[in-house]
């Protein structure tokens, strides 16, 4: 068990505010971490990376990491880190990068055939896709067979397909590693098919905490489709007005009544809900 | 052309490269410090570091050769105790050279430290390799550039010192009579030919070093431009 209860005062975009969470977290879970920019994801997992100073309690599988204002450093936490822009070492070719973590050329070999870099292991970072860094830093992650593994936005740099096939390795490695892992993510879909608990971070405070299914799916047990979307521009045609509304990647109308225009203003998060009896996919 | 002596050209480069290595030394060390620290007295390093920039030499020069003499403490305690005189011999030009030359190494060394990726020396430390590891096997091989220029502008600027050198080691040849010296003693006794052979060397070595420095440098960014 992983129990964190931590405090730490962040000067972020919005001004100052708290960051406070209190959290347990089962062995061998994948925790997605999702919330706005500027709403401390990335701080919690540098905190629990030990990058960061926090007061308060951090205790891992038994091992206090924080105890008050005093911190384990981040070279004994024995931990994995995936950086959103791969961080590798730029000097190392790919081997070079996992062996400089952990002189294990067998579980190296083995990680990179997993990910299918086998053939580019004596290639320098600079020449590698984008998502091939992505997949080095990924192994590179795990050569130290961690508990943890800790990911900020990993996959968000890349393009769809780059993400699926990644999705698919992390939750192999996530799988066959036996790791906790806890992911920052922005991506519904990412989060549906990776975790298997989903925290909601507002303003530094936890605000949802529940399986991804009960935090993701808004259709649950009514027959109304809901989607939340941010309102770009209400148009006026002859007596009514037309909100244009993006949800997710889609632009969609929608018509308004007159008098429920003066509710809405461009910008606000809107809900765009439906009845669907029989919705069919093609 | 047949009485031309060349010694001071040695002495120039000897003291140069003798300064460069203790430089490196002490500049590495402190170079990553200033980089990655958030101590408050921050400021207050890196002016005193940058004050050879800004100083006449003869200021330094006369402060060095006061530290350095008989009459300061540091001085006789040297003499006295170790038999070390450190002024109008090669010694007190090493030393004097060290502080004059320091903000050229420390500043450019500081300056690729500051521009890595932070992720990067991150990584290393949660890979459970310490900051000594993580400099000598992570930050110092990604700065290539900024590396060669801190060792090749300390040299060269070391080379092409005169103020300093001529107040602390004055002019006794073999010692510390080195090519800027030199150079300024033909001029003054109108030994225009001989000026005119010492300073265009000069010129021609000083372009050749520059010109490899930019060449390399061009050739590293090449390198890391790939895709």
């Amino acid at each position: 068990m992983i129990k964190i209860e931590i405090n730490k005062k962040l000067h972020g975009s919005n001004g100052e505010m708290i960051l406070h969470v209190n959290l347990h977290i089962k062995q061998g879970d994948f925790v997605a971490l999702s919330g706005q920019s500027g709403s401390g994801k990335t701080t919690l997992l540098r905190i629990l990376a030990g990058l960061e100073d926090a007061s308060g309690d951090i205790d891992v599988f038994g091992t206090k990491w924080l105890d008050g204002k005093k911190k384990l450093p981040p070279q004994e936490r024995g931990i994995g880190f995936v950086f959103q822009d791969y961080a590798l070492f730029a000097n190392m070719t790919v081997m070079q990068n996992l062996l400089y973590v952990q002189k294990d050329e067998k579980l190296a070999n083995h990680l990179l055939e997993l990910t299918e870099l086998s053939e580019l292991k004596n290639r320098y970072p600079n020449t590698l896709s984008g998502g091939q860094k992505q997949r080095v830093s990924l192994c590179r992650a795990l050569m130290k067979r961690p508990k943890i593994l800790l990911m900020d936005e990993p996959l968000s740099a890349l393009d769809p397909d780059m993400r699926t096939k990644l999705q698919h390795d992390i939750l192999t490695l996530h799988k066959e590693f036996g790791t906790t892992t806890i992911m920052v993510s922005h991506d519904p879909s990412e989060i549906y098919r990776l975790a298997s608990r989903v925290l909601v971070l507002e303003q530094g405070k936890i605000t949802q905490d529940g399986t991804t299914k009960e935090i993701l799916l808004h259709t649950k047990g009514s027959q109304k489709f809901t989607f939340s979307g941010e309102l770009l521009e209400i148009i006026k045609a002859d007596v009514i007005y037309i909100a244009v509304v993006a949800i997710g990647q889609q632009i969609v109308e929608i018509v308004v009544d007159s008098h429920e225009v003066k509710n809405f203003t461009i910008g606000q998060r809107v809900q765009v809900s439906t009845k669907a009896f029989s919705p069919s996919l093609s | 052309m047949n009485d031309l002596n060349f010694e001071p050209f040695f002495l120039s480069f000897r003291l140069a490269a003798t300064v460069t290595f203790i430089l490196f030394l002490i500049a590495l060390p402190l170079g990553w410090w200033l980089s990655q620290t958030k101590n408050r007295f921050k400021p207050v390093i890196e002016a005193i570091v940058s004050l050879p920039i800004v100083l006449p030499p003869s200021v330094l020069g006369f402060y060095i050769l006061y530290a350095l003499s008989y009459n300061s403490p540091f001085g006789s305690f040297m003499n006295e105790y170790f038999g070390i005189k450190m002024v109008f011999n090669f010694t007190g030009l090493v030393i004097a050279s060290c502080f004059y030359s320091f903000p050229f190494m420390v500043q450019p060394l500081q300056g690729g430290f500051e521009t890595l990726n932070k992720n990067m020396l991150e990584a290393s430390y949660i890979a459970g390799k310490g900051k000594i590891k993580t400099l000598l096997h992570v930050a110092l091989p990604n700065i290539k550039p900024a590396l060669l220029t801190a060792l090749i502008i300390t040299f060269a600027h070391t080379v092409g010192e005169f103020g300093v050198v001529l107040m602390v080691g004055g002019s006794i040849p073999n010692e510390t009579k080195v090519a800027s010296v030199a150079i300024y003693e033909y001029v003054e006794i109108m030994d225009y030919k001989s000026a005119h052979i010492y300073s265009a060397i000069m010129v021609a070595l000083s372009f050749l070093v520059l010109l490899g420095v930019y060449m390399f440098n061009q050739h590293q960014n090449r390198k890391l431009r790939v895709i």
